[in-house]
């Protein structure tokens, strides 16, 4: 019997083919709209994850200045010192690496090209401390760490500008006025989510920075990778009572610092993704809702246009369930063949999009079975209201309706 | 002689109330034997149709009982009475009333499908129906492909296929010119004699009910005149 009502429905459909489609854009959209939102929005923080995975997993940033929250100001106050950070390196335990960073951006020039690229001056920590491998050369060494001696190692974007495909190690650049060898080369990071190129990167000795590119003994950054299985809040209120001390803050005084742990930053930015998601997926369902009473709205309009062959299955001996049976696989056959269309189109736009913003597709079996099983529930409970009133029918007065 | 197939005792079929109440049918008292052929005549408003409506269980009296084959049809509920139209009666409509845009067979094999039967022999039954009303070889023509007597002899091959005891013609060659108006009262006449299918037929023209064996004419709500034309062989 189910099965003569889906034969039965899908003739229906097929003989009002452009009223059906029509009907089924409601639910196309609809379903299209939540497939494509939620998977767009799963690839985003996906994209974000590996992002921040690629700062420097378990890392620590200690800044001057006061915290005010993100995007606050930041009260002005004295620089980091190389007395901060040899604190922090010496007396702080379960550390994979410490490290001290400056950086400017400022002009490289090879030959005839130049670029303006952000040059930072640190330590042989700073690449385990950012998760940062070379490709090819080497890190500095000590001599050349202590000294602030003119080598340095850059990133992808850097060597292609000069070298092209060649290979940079040996060769000279020269940064702002200073004269620099090239010892290594940096794996590639490619874009960050903000669409800053990672890879526009020059490398040099913090000392050999301070002295001919910053002109000063400050330091900027510095960088704190925990030890894997150390929780990095206790971590960071070490680290903040080393600074105080260090540093000489009243106790009184609030902190003329800041640590900011970059997996609270992670997991902050992940679930704000993550409630985005959510909430366009909302969004995107209202208009499932919509598409719900499209089909309920056509659903009447069938059963008044067939009000006369209704009168003749009951005349022949159809009983309410029959005919109520009919109608309501009718609408839901309806509805989910518009799921089926939207899943589909969702996941194509998913895809395109995920293409386009170069973030990873990630279609959800879970959340395409939901959004087709929701668009098939939607013709069950909207087309229930006009299937009841197709079975409730007189069938004298439905066989003598014109 | 058994019991009477149909049987109306003190039947009033009433409609609307206080000033406005009509009475359609006003203590009709009727037997019909099985194997029957009966014309029923009248102007409108003389409470035929209402007659017919209730001798298809698609109606119940407001007053007095209806017997159908013994069983007081006139109290059944609505699915009980749809269960006993899908066994027992055949309707014919003068309209005909197949489903548009569906073939002919489909068109015969829907009483079966109400009642459960199996595809395969619902098709057998359905073919074997047409192949009575002469229609052999149009089984997958729509009804718009198909004349009006042709249309009839399906609605007619629909009615019979669940070999009813009782088929029922509203004015079933009112939209039939004359030569396919008597091929289709020659059919119903065979139909009657080969199978003891007792017919009921709703008509305003006295040539076809000059089919009939039994001829009732309505009158406000009464069995007016009862003559049966008497066979000369």
């Amino acid at each position: 019997m189910i099965w003569e009502a889906v034969r039965l429905a899908l003739t229906s459909v097929r003989r009002n083919a452009l009223r059906s489609f029509l009907t089924l854009l409601g639910i196309v959209i609809g379903v299209a709209a939540v497939i494509a939102m939620i998977t767009i929005g799963t690839g985003t923080t996906e994209k974000v994850k590996a992002d921040i995975a690629k700062l420097g997993s378990n890392l620590l940033v200690v800044r001057s200045g006061a915290d005010t929250g993100p995007g606050g100001p930041r009260v002005a106050a004295r620089p980091l010192s190389q007395r901060d950070y040899e604190t922090l390196s010496l007396r702080l335990a379960d550390v994979e690496a410490v490290s001290a960073a400056s950086q400017s951006r400022v002009r490289v020039v090879f030959g005839t090209e130049s670029l303006q690229s952000a040059v930072t001056g640190t330590d042989d920590s700073y690449f385990p401390a950012r998760n940062w491998a070379l490709t090819s050369g080497r890190v500095f060494n000590d001599s050349e760490l202590r000294a602030g001696s003119n080598v340095c190692i850059i990133g992808t974007t850097v060597s292609r500008q000069f070298f092209g495909a060649g290979d940079p190690e040996g060769s000279t650049i020269r940064v702002k006025q200073m004269s620099c060898r090239v010892i290594g080369l940096l794996e590639s990071k490619g874009f960050s989510g903000f669409g800053q190129d990672q890879d526009n990167v020059v490398m040099m000795p913090l000392a050999a920075f301070q002295r001919r590119i910053a002109g000063s003994r400050d330091i900027e950054t510095i960088y704190v990778a925990g030890r894997d299985g150390v929780a990095t809040s206790q971590i960071q209120a070490r680290m903040e009572d080393l600074l105080r001390e260090s540093r000489r803050v009243a106790p009184d005084a609030d902190d003329d610092f800041s640590v900011r742990d970059m997996t609270q930053v992670a997991d902050a930015m992940t679930s704000a993704t993550t409630a985005m998601t959510g909430m366009l997926g909302a969004v995107a369902g209202v208009s499932l809702l919509v598409g719900g009473i499209g089909i309920m709205n056509i659903m009447l309009v069938s059963v008044t246009e067939r009000t006369r062959e209704i009168g003749i299955r009951l005349a022949i001996g159809a009983h309410e369930r029959h005919i109520l049976l009919q109608f309501l696989v009718e609408a839901t056959v309806l509805s989910a063949i518009g799921g089926l269309t939207g899943v589909l189109l969702g996941l194509g736009i998913a895809g395109g999009v995920a293409y386009a913003l170069s973030i990873p597709f990630s279609p959800s079996a879970l959340i395409v079975l939901m959004a087709f099983g929701f668009s098939a529930m939607i013709g069950m409970v909207f087309g229930f209201f006009p299937a009841l009133r197709g079975a409730r029918l007189d069938p004298i007065d439905a066989l003598r309706h014109e | 002689m058994s019991a009477p197939l149909l049987s109306f005792s003190g039947v009033w079929k009433t409609y609307g109330r206080g000033e406005a109440t009509v009475h359609a049918l006003a203590g009709v008292e009727l037997e019909i034997e099985r194997g029957d052929f009966v014309a029923i005549m009248g102007p409108s408003g003389s409470g035929k149709s209402t007659a017919m409506n209730i001798i298809g269980c698609l109606d119940t009296p407001t007053r007095g009982v209806y017997a159908f084959d013994g069983i007081d049809a006139g109290r059944l509920d609505r699915q009980r009475r749809a269960i006993l139209r899908n066994l027992y009666i055949g309707f014919v409509f003068q309209g005909y009333n197949l489903l548009a845009r569906t073939t002919a067979a489909e068109n015969v094999e829907l009483p079966l499908v109400y009642r459960g039967v199996p595809s395969r022999e619902r098709r057998a039954r359905a073919l074997a129906a047409l192949d009575r009303v002469g229609l052999t070889g149009r089984e997958n023509h729509t009804p718009a492909e198909l004349s009006g007597g042709q249309q009839q002899r399906v609605a007619i091959a629909r009615a019979i296929v669940s070999e009813p005891t009782l088929l029922l013609a509203d004015e079933p060659t009112g939209n039939l010119d004359t030569a396919r108006s008597h091929e289709i009262m020659e059919l119903l006449i065979e139909l009657n004699r080969e199978k003891n299918l007792t017919v009921v037929m709703v008509t305003h023209e006295a040539d076809i009910a000059a089919y009939a064996d039994r001829q009732l004419k309505f009158l406000d709500g009464k069995v007016a005149s009862d003559s049966r034309v008497t066979e000369m062989a």
